[in-house]
């Protein structure tokens, strides 16, 4: 028995701190595996392309090279990374502040929450392409029409989730709080507020993306002021510069996926210690 | 909605007094008619009934949580203790924070509410857990979290709702010997619902009836064991007559 015991016990230990360190590992491993396959397929596509077509998809390292590495691209490509990566923070903000406060407004009140709730969902409806036009005509071709496509794109998810949040209190919580008599205030910061934080930052997350989306979008659309990945997708179309559209490409996608892995970073470091989404 | 209540009719030592007390809900559900009961300081009172019967709205009553529709209730709400079923602790504050809740609501100097915190924490027995979140804590430990929260208020009535009822069998002995030693050291006045009958008897001055929906009250046993109980109480013969007398009593309104 004995002997058997002291096996095992070294066994027990053992997978714990293994099952760490690969828990990670594992975690990096499957992307990255996946991301050489695509590399691969991207390649032989590349290359069982006529030569006449391969313009057209060029191989990954010549996108790297070419697209991205060479000097006269990142010199033009990375400021307007820059840029981008500001206008989409800039609307995000700006549609934090403002969908946070029309929330805890429709908390407050109820008949504003039925009265604005429909045009919020009304408001995503809408495909913004199409009242971009009308935003030219009051706004002109402006940095702040690219900013207001970025809020109208990215605002929905924050009120929505935060007002879901702010609702779903326990009953028996707004009884205790109730029972000693607390002001809405009180409430309001010591219970819905942090009750809300995952439903929140889960809307911070789907509204980081949906940013980057509107902010490329807007620059497409509006084509003025100083150029952005927007533009510059276009610009590389036009000028058949398909290494740097692909090159412009990936830094578009690296940038949504910069603010997306941002929010699951913030959410699993504030909610872990008591939500069971960030346990583990 | 807070309502306040009256308090004539609060006689000289009654902590609690429901007279001709009603409650219908806004849907029509007739909850509770004609109740008639009363609890002084040094009482503790359980309370056992069919399910639905109405026994979660007394106690929201007695809270003023709820306000009649007819009848009066009297209490004195500022020094008054409720632990529900769930423990409902906030659960993004700590232990040490979420014992501190009622005391930080009630605006107590933080150096005042850290010296209660600590103290009753110790008297829970929970002082090595002050810094965990609810999370990690075991449904017994959660219960004992919430009755440490109310009791930093020093409660002079306290309702208990059914709060053991979730908890394995040796757990709730333990905290029913727990709750009694607090009974006997505090001398508050107590009314605790429950479906067990062995511990309304086994914790009670007093073990009232009620009938099923709309509840009233339909019988009362008086407990005679003196306090401190110890554990053994509940194997004696007079133990097992009076729990018959209880349940003989609730059957007759399940019936
Ligand atoms: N807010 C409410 N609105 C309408 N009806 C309600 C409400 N709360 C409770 N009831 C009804 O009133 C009756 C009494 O409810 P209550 O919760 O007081 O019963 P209870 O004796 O505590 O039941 P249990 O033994 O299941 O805990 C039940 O029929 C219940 O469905
Ligand atoms: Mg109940």
């Amino acid at each position: 028995m004995t002997q058997l015991q002291s096996p095992q016990r070294a066994g027990e230990a053992t997978p714990a701190v293994a099952s760490r360190n690969s828990g990670r590992g594992r975690s990096i491993l499957p992307p990255a595996l996946l991301f050489c396959g695509i590399l691969a397929v991207w390649e032989a596509i590349s290359a069982s392309l006529s030569p006449g077509r391969k313009y057209l998809l060029p191989s990954p390292q010549s996108v790297l090279v070419h697209g991205l590495l060479a000097h006269d691209a990142y010199s033009q490509i990375l400021p307007s990374f820059v840029r981008t990566a500001l206008l989409s923070l800039g609307g995000f903000l700006v549609a934090i502040v403002f969908g946070m406060i029309v929330a805890a407004v429709m908390y407050r009140f109820r008949w504003f929450e039925r009265a604005a709730f429909p045009y919020l969902v009304a408001l995503q409806a809408v495909p913004v392409l199409a009242i971009a036009p009308l935003m030219a005509v009051v706004f002109g071709y402006s940095d702040m029409a690219k900013g207001l496509i970025v809020v109208l794109i990215a605002f929905f998810p924050i009120p929505a989730n935060f007002l879901l949040g702010l609702r779903s209190v326990d009953a028996g919580l707004v009884d205790l709080f109730r029972l000693h008599r607390t002001g809405w205030w009180t409430r309001f910061f010591k219970l819905a507020l942090p009750n809300s934080l995952p439903q929140l930052l889960t809307g911070f997350r789907i509204s980081a993306g949906l940013a980057v989306i509107g902010a490329i979008v807007g620059e497409e659309f509006f084509q003025a002021g100083v150029p952005g990945l927007g533009m510059r997708l276009l610009q590389y179309l036009d000028q058949v510069e398909y290494n740097r559209l692909y090159g412009a490409l990936i830094l578009s996608s690296l940038l949504g996926i910069g603010f997306y892995s941002f929010f699951t970073w913030l959410s699993h470091r504030l909610l872990r210690s008591w939500h069971e989404s960030a346990a583990g | 909605m807070v309502h306040t209540l009256s308090r004539r009719d609060l006689g000289e030592k009654d902590a609690l007094a429901f007279s001709g007390v009603a409650l219908t809900y806004p849907d029509g559900t007739a909850a509770l008619d004609e109740v008639e009961l009363s609890v002084k300081r040094g009482e503790f009172v359980s309370i056992v009934g069919p399910s639905g019967c109405g026994k979660s709205t007394l106690l929201k009553l007695a809270s003023g949580l709820v306000a009649p529709t007819a009848g009066v209730v009297s209490v004195d709400r500022d020094r008054l203790g409720y632990v529900f079923q769930d423990a409902t602790l906030l659960p993004w504050r700590k232990v040490k924070d979420n014992v501190g809740l009622l005391l930080e609501l009630h605006k107590v100097p933080k150096a005042q509410r850290e010296a209660r915190v600590r103290e009753t924490l110790e008297l829970v027995g929970l002082d090595a857990f002050s810094e965990h979140h609810p999370r990690r804590l075991s449904g017994g430990m959660k219960m004992r979290v919430s009755l440490a929260r109310s009791l930093t208020m020093d409660p002079s009535i306290f309702l208990f709702d059914e709060p053991f009822g979730a908890l394995d069998e040796i757990t709730r002995e333990r905290l029913n010997e727990e709750l009694l030693s607090l009974f006997i050291d505090r001398g508050f006045a107590g009314v605790f619902v429950t479906h067990s009958i062995y511990e309304a008897v086994y914790l009670s001055t007093r073990v009232v009836v009620m009938s099923a929906r709309p509840g009233r009250i339909v019988a009362e046993f008086d407990i005679p064991f003196p306090y401190p109980r110890g554990p053994e109480v509940r194997f004696s013969a007079e133990f097992a007559q009076i729990a018959g007398k209880v349940s003989y009593a609730l059957r007759g309104q399940i019936a």
